[in-house]
């Protein structure tokens, strides 16, 4: 049933005297915290950064684009903007976007714990999350690497001449810091929940960061082992994947991929928590199916294990194994479908509003839709031999990535921003902004499944000339994307210092983080909260404010 | 007890503005609820952790596994060139200093603080007499030309010294002994580098432990590197028999 709720009156509403932000002050204070939401708030700066990094490259990637000829840079340097677009946005933004700052922020709340179960591994997290930033961004004052964000071998161990190892070494520390946060979040769900929560009381978000950081304590590891051997190859020549020593350049795929592809569900499960709490909260109703969605998660954690050889399917695995991977690449739509149509009910019948966040979260329900969707086409194997390697492939991953992810991190944000910063965002500009990505995530990315079914490649940095019209359109979608990223650049920081200062429950959403003060404490609660609830009980809210209201009147 | 009487007094605790800190162990962390919680999620984060380690050594056992199935041959004789006394001896050390940290471990919960900085000074010298043996058998490959890369030398198994009992690989077999000395260097190695940090927190650990940090009640931090240093030793009882005693006779 879904409950009217009245939204606050925020004219009354006040700062807290005393909150993480202003208990302590100075650089130091934030640099050595081991406050979970303070750490987020590093991560949410640093990651914001190197996402404006890797968009540089993106929009570099697509100049040169706008005309057939490779007319703008040096293929040399063209295959450069790509690797580096890649590795940013994959490593450095992607996988901790929505863990390490939202996750980082919400999860101990969420559960009723005061932190973290180990805060200084976690700010050790994010000073391995700068190094391996800081080792990216030598590589790019070096001159920068261009073997693609994969380092295929034998291209990255023995025919470029470009900073591989220092790259290698980048992402081998990012990979520790990924590792640490999602050792973190498991112990943490296990051992730290407060009194009553119990596994099926926890809101969604929490289920899917749980499934994601299941994945990063078991593939990164494999990608790092396989990273190192590629140093190795180039530095001191030893031969594990050197088809001249009897090397098989296809074990690295494999390695890379048992990875990479779950690195992909690293990257999206967070997204899907923060769609479940922003549908539910804005259509006043519990998350339909909650157990399903919940299970889902994890369905998809499992599956994504065993699917890594559809990367493969040209590349010489047997007939017989890519028709099992093939098959079993289908069956991860299933619970991907799950969320989906659970997420359409969820609507149904709910009393629904159209805040921003709501408004990307629409967007990424669209667009991970035909982003999965599209996924199975790419996971037949028939259309993977006319598909993969060409801009099909990268429409689709950037369907799910950016138009997926993405889309839900600008939701999350835009969500918990009241809650993060104690002030609201300014709604007007807000609500533009999410319809201003939209439509140039659609202008930029359609077109590259047309163009990439007529089969232009990807990767290259002149293509015919029968192919500019629709490159002129992605081009020109790319321009207005970037519009509507830096937007909520501005107006967020504006809303730092001016916004309307939010109050506790803006949105009259259930989460436990949402009956604490905004900004928070920084030991979150004061007493430790006892769970009587079920997750999404709106009724329950309700009874709540009324109890509070009265108790008000008699003070 | 006597032992307790002994020991020195903790030292002072982190105190919080907003705690009770007299019902709680001094170790306790303020986030957390009970001192049990706790301990378990400590116990549970370092499960994890080696899980991590399991799937980090994984790629590696996976890429031998495949590479001894297609060049046995190859992998036998490169096997039997490295010194089986030397692998054999560097077992016992690591099994031994496995033991001594055990014991560590044990004196920690006794509360005993000598037991513990002598089990601790114990793991750490076992530990360097591995290394060290270790340093021993990568001089002689590396003498024997036997490292891969440019200067590697296949002639010892394409010519088997007289005398040998092995028997002569052809040329293209022969350098697939490469892939072993790969695989051999790598996994060895980033096994030695973990030995490295395993001293380097053994040492850390014993200069905390003179303050009787550990001997009050606060195993947990003795405990957790006992598993780490346990499971160091697991993965080499799986690389002894994988890379010494494929083929011996």
């Amino acid at each position: 049933m879904a409950t009217i709720v009245s939204l606050p009156d925020q004219s009354t509403a006040t700062l807290p005297k005393v909150n993480y932000i202003n208990n302590e002050h100075g650089l130091l204070s934030w640099l050595l915290t081991a406050d979970h939401k303070r750490i987020a708030m590093l991560y949410l700066f640093s990651i914001t950064f190197f996402f404006f990094i890797g968009g540089f490259f993106a929009g570099m990637v697509r100049m040169e684009l706008l005309t057939p000829a490779g007319d703008l840079m040096a293929a040399d340097t063209y295959n450069k903007m790509f690797t580096m677009h890649g590795i940013v946005m994959i490593f450095l933004f992607l996988v901790p976007s929505v863990p390490a700052t939202l996750g980082n922020f919400f999860i101990p709340i969420m559960i009723g714990a005061k932190d973290l179960a180990f805060p200084k591994i976690n700010l050790l997290s994010w000073y391995l999350y700068m190094a391996g930033g800081i080792f990216v961004l030598t590589t790019l004052v070096l001159g920068g690497v261009d073997t693609g964000w994969t380092f295929t071998t034998p291209l990255s161990t023995h025919y470029l001449n470009t900073h591989v190892v220092t790259t290698a070494t980048a992402i081998f520390i990012a990979g520790f810091s990924s590792i640490f946060t999602g050792l973190n979040f498991i112990v943490t769900v296990h051992r730290m929940r407060a009194p009553g929560m119990t596994w099926f009381r926890l809101p969604l978000f929490v289920w899917s960061n749980y499934a994601a950081s299941v994945l990063m304590v078991l593939g990164t590891p494999v990608l790092a082992i396989a990273i190192v051997l590629v140093a190795l190859e180039r530095t001191v020549g030893i031969g594990v994947f050197d088809p001249a020593k009897g090397g098989d350049p296809l074990l690295f795929q494999h390695l890379f991929w048992f990875y990479s592809h779950p690195a992909v569900y690293i990257m999206i499960l967070p997204g899907f928590g923060v769609i479940s709490e922003v549908i539910s909260t804005f259509s006043r109703k519990r998350v339909f199916g909650y157990t399903a969605v919940a299970f889902s998660s994890v369905a998809i954690a499992v599956f994504g294990f065993f699917v890594w050889a559809h990367h493969m399917f040209i590349m010489g695995v047997s007939n017989y194994s890519a028709l099992v991977f093939s098959l079993l690449t289908m069956l991860v739509a299933v619970p991907s479908a799950i969320k989906i149509f659970n997420w359409a009910f969820t609507l149904q019948k709910g009393s629904i509003t159209f805040e921003t966040p709501m408004l990307y979260a629409f967007g990424f329900m669209g667009l991970f839709t035909i982003g999965g969707l599209t996924g199975v086409f790419l996971g037949s194997l028939g259309m993977d031999v006319h598909l993969t390697e060409t801009y099909f492939i990268v429409a689709h991953f950037h369907f799910v990535m950016v138009g997926g992810m993405l889309m839900a991190f600008l939701a999350g944000v835009h969500f918990w921003w009241p809650k993060m910063t104690g002030r609201m965002y300014p709604e007007g500009i807000s609500k533009v902004a999410a319809v201003v990505t939209f439509v140039g995530f659609i202008l930029t990315f359609f077109p590259q499944f047309v163009v990439g079914y007529l089969g232009m490649p990807r990767r290259y940095a002149a293509y015919p000339p029968e192919f500019q019209v629709l490159n002129v359109l992605s081009t020109a979608g790319a321009t207005v994307l970037g519009v509507g990223y830096m937007l909520p650049l501005f107006y967020l920081a504006w809303s730092l210092k001016y916004g309307e200062i939010a109050g506790n429950n803006p949105w009259q959403a259930t989460g436990l983080e949402w009956q604490i003060q905004s900004p928070p404490l920084t030991e979150n609660f004061l007493v430790t909260p006892i769970v009587d609830y079920e997750a999404y009980d709106y009724e329950w809210l309700e009874k709540k404010t009324e109890r509070e209201r009265q108790l008000q009147h008699v003070g | 007890m006597s032992i307790a009487s002994t020991i020195p007094h903790p030292p002072e605790p982190e105190i919080h503005a907003s705690h009770d800190v007299h019902e709680h162990p001094f170790y306790q962390k303020h986030h957390f609820e009970t001192a049990e919680q706790q301990r378990e999620a400590a116990s549970f984060g370092m499960w994890l952790f080696l899980l991590t380690e399991i799937m980090f050594f994984g790629g590696l056992f996976f890429a031998y596994l495949l590479y001894r199935n297609w060049y046995y041959d190859a992998f036998v004789a490169a096997s039997n060139s490295i010194s089986l006394p030397l692998g054999l001896t560097n077992t016992v050390v690591l099994i031994s200093s496995s033991f001594t940290m055990a014991m560590g471990v044990w004196a920690a919960e006794i509360r005993n603080k000598k037991y513990l900085q002598t089990a601790l000074v114990a793991t750490i010298v076992l530990g360097f007499i591995f290394l060290g043996i270790k340093t021993v058998e990568y001089k002689a490959k590396f003498d024997e030309h036997h490292v891969p890369g440019a200067s590697f030398d296949i002639a010892d198994f394409v010519h088997p010294p007289a005398g040998s009992h092995e028997k002569p690989l052809t040329v293209d077999m022969a350098n697939h002994t490469q892939i072993y000395f790969s695989l051999y260097f790598a996994m060895t190695g980033v096994h030695a580098f973990h030995m490295i940090i395993g001293i380097a927190i053994l040492f850390v650990l014993l200069y905390k432990a003179r303050t009787g940090l550990y001997t009050t009640g606060y195993v947990q931090p003795i405990e957790n590197f006992g598993l780490y240093w346990h499971f160091v030793d697991i993965v080499w009882i799986f690389l002894f028999p994988f890379l010494y005693l494929i083929n011996r006779h």
